[in-house]
């Protein structure tokens, strides 16, 4: 390090630049489309085999004719009913174990070390087992997911509970507010913030245990597809449905901001 | 049928200890209803547990306390809190946050809109009825604060150094408007502060607590109606000396002292 010079005659430089990134609109969607114009250019120029990677206008194309057809509807109808049965189950019984672990001191410490156990199992592991239990059908799927859903859940709201004010809590009981009105307006709106990011979460883990469960056995359903088309070399197809779980994805992220942007317009 | 809450509190012997650390130590205090009766005391002297005593958000260690008088037909919470921090609902707009502490009692939908009205009303926050928490300055979450408490026609009003969260000037602005208030309301007042100049300003009976573990070591009256009370009043100020050099010596031991709560 040299010594400071005991005289300076200069501006004083701007030192705090950078680490502040900005959103900046329409770049999202633009980088996408741009990529897979990409794509498409090093397909068409023979850069890439399309037997291995399809062009995209032969994936939107594939897309078209499934649609056409009523056999994307069939497949993806299929998946979203197992997608909301298996989430919403998934769903609520979490949110109702994680008010229940939030709120009772007696409930806590079982429960902890049930979800602690349960939570780092691979929920894949446990479908030979659900289709045991509940046949091959859409219990099993609907539990595997339900499964994979309940224990983020649990903890996001856990999290969430624990995360409110207590200052927040004593005021309502210092205003003599009766515990089911501190519950449904101090308790529930603070942990909200906590329960929707976990929807974002959750969503996905379910996406994930949706296409895993339509894998291992199904008839119909994006996951069955995509391994069908998979057997048959047609790498049209089988990107045609890996595209619509990824619309799936976005569109599911898309509500729950939707959701995050109505619920916590406070923040 | 009662129109006008008139509540005193009678403080019996009241200890209290967090652990080992003994905070309070045989208190015994009258506050007489309908006056103003200011806490002060060096930095953990055990002010706040005290008010937190008073309204029944601690249960105190040893003795006990009373509550005597007469309470308004339209009081829903007789011991109400103003908070340090405000403790408003962000999720709540202005007129929310008040009508929070409305919703359990009763009130049909139509005499709750008139309270929200009339405490925002005298809060000089109408205009704001519908504006989310953040949104808020400082001083204006503390009158938000006020007309939560207001609202429901508190018998003891006990405010736990209101504020202590805000700057300089707010503070002496708001300082003229609770004096306005809590003369109007004409509730049994318990303000804990350390700063001295507001103990001077609203205190009819100021306690002046010592060091831990906290004790009376004094009270002084000021037998002055709040309404004529300057802030460079000469009197107040001779008061406000002789408060400091009571408190003096413990606040120099309190601040050379390790935190231990």
């Amino acid at each position: 390090m040299r010594r400071a010079r005991l005289n300076m005659h200069k501006q004083v430089p701007f030192r705090a630049g950078g680490f502040a990134p900005r959103a900046v609109p329409f770049v999202g969607a633009l980088t996408l489309i741009g990529l897979i114009g990409l794509w498409q250019l090093a397909a068409s120029l023979g850069w890439i085999s399309t037997r291995f990677l399809s062009a995209p206008a032969a994936i939107i194309e594939a897309l078209l004719v499934l649609a056409n057809s009523g056999e994307l509807w069939l497949h993806l109808s299929a998946s979203l009913v197992r997608l909301a049965w298996g989430w919403t189950v998934g769903t609520l019984a979490g949110v109702v174990v994680g008010l229940a672990l939030g709120l009772f001191t007696v409930a806590r410490a079982p429960g902890m070390a049930v979800v602690s156990a349960l939570f780092p199992v691979p929920k894949i592991a446990l479908v030979p087992l659900f289709i045991i239990w509940f046949g091959i059908g859409e219990g099993s799927k609907i539990i595997t997911l339900a499964f994979g859903v309940f224990f983020p859940t649990v903890i996001n709201v856990l999290a969430g509970v624990d995360g409110v004010p207590r200052n927040l809590i004593r005021m309502g009981q210092s205003f003599g507010l009766s515990r089911r009105s501190i519950l449904a307006k101090i308790v529930l709106p603070g942990a909200l913030p906590s329960v929707l990011a976990g929807f974002r979460i959750t969503a996905s883990t379910a996406i994930i245990l949706l296409v895993a469960a339509e894998m291992i056995g199904a008839e119909h359903g994006i996951g069955a597809f995509v391994l069908s088309a998979g057997n048959l070399y047609d790498t049209d197809n089988l990107l045609a449905g890996i595209a619509v779980l990824s619309m799936l994805g976005l569109a599911v992220s898309w509500v729950i901001g939707w959701l995050e942007r109505r619920l916590l317009a406070w923040r | 049928m009662t129109t006008r809450s008139a509540v005193a509190l009678a403080v019996e012997r009241v200890g209290h200890a967090f652990g080992d650390l003994v905070v309070l130590d045989d208190i015994n205090l009258a506050i007489p209803a309908g006056e103003v009766t200011v806490l002060v005391g060096p930095s953990g002297c055990g002010k706040s547990t005290l008010l937190g005593i008073l309204g029944g958000m601690l249960a105190p260690g040893a003795g006990r306390v009373r509550m005597d008088g007469p309470v308004a037909d339209d009081c829903l919470n007789p011991l109400t809190y103003v908070f340090q921090d405000f403790s408003l609902l962000p999720w709540r707009d202005v007129a929310g946050n008040v009508s929070l502490v409305l919703e359990d009692s009763g009130l049909s939908r139509g005499e709750r809109r008139a309270r929200i009205a009339e405490v925002l009303e005298v809060t000089g926050l109408s205009e704001f009825a519908g504006v989310w928490p953040k949104q808020l300055s400082g001083g204006m979450r503390q009158r938000l604060g006020i007309a939560r408490a207001l609202a429901v026609r508190p018998a003891v009003l006990l405010m736990d150094e209101p504020l202590s969260a805000l700057d300089a000037q707010t503070r002496a602005l708001l300082l003229d408007e609770f004096s306005g208030l809590i003369a109007r309301t004409g509730a049994t007042t318990v303000y804990v502060t350390h700063t001295l100049s507001e103990a001077v300003r609203l205190g009819q009976q100021i306690v002046v607590l010592s060091r831990r573990p906290g004790r009376i070591r004094a009270i002084i009256r000021i037998d002055r109606p709040l309404a004529g009370r300057g802030a460079d009043d000469p009197d107040l100020r001779a008061t406000e000396a002789e408060l400091w050099a009571l408190i003096r010596n413990d606040a120099a031991d309190a601040a050379r002292a390790l935190e231990h709560a």
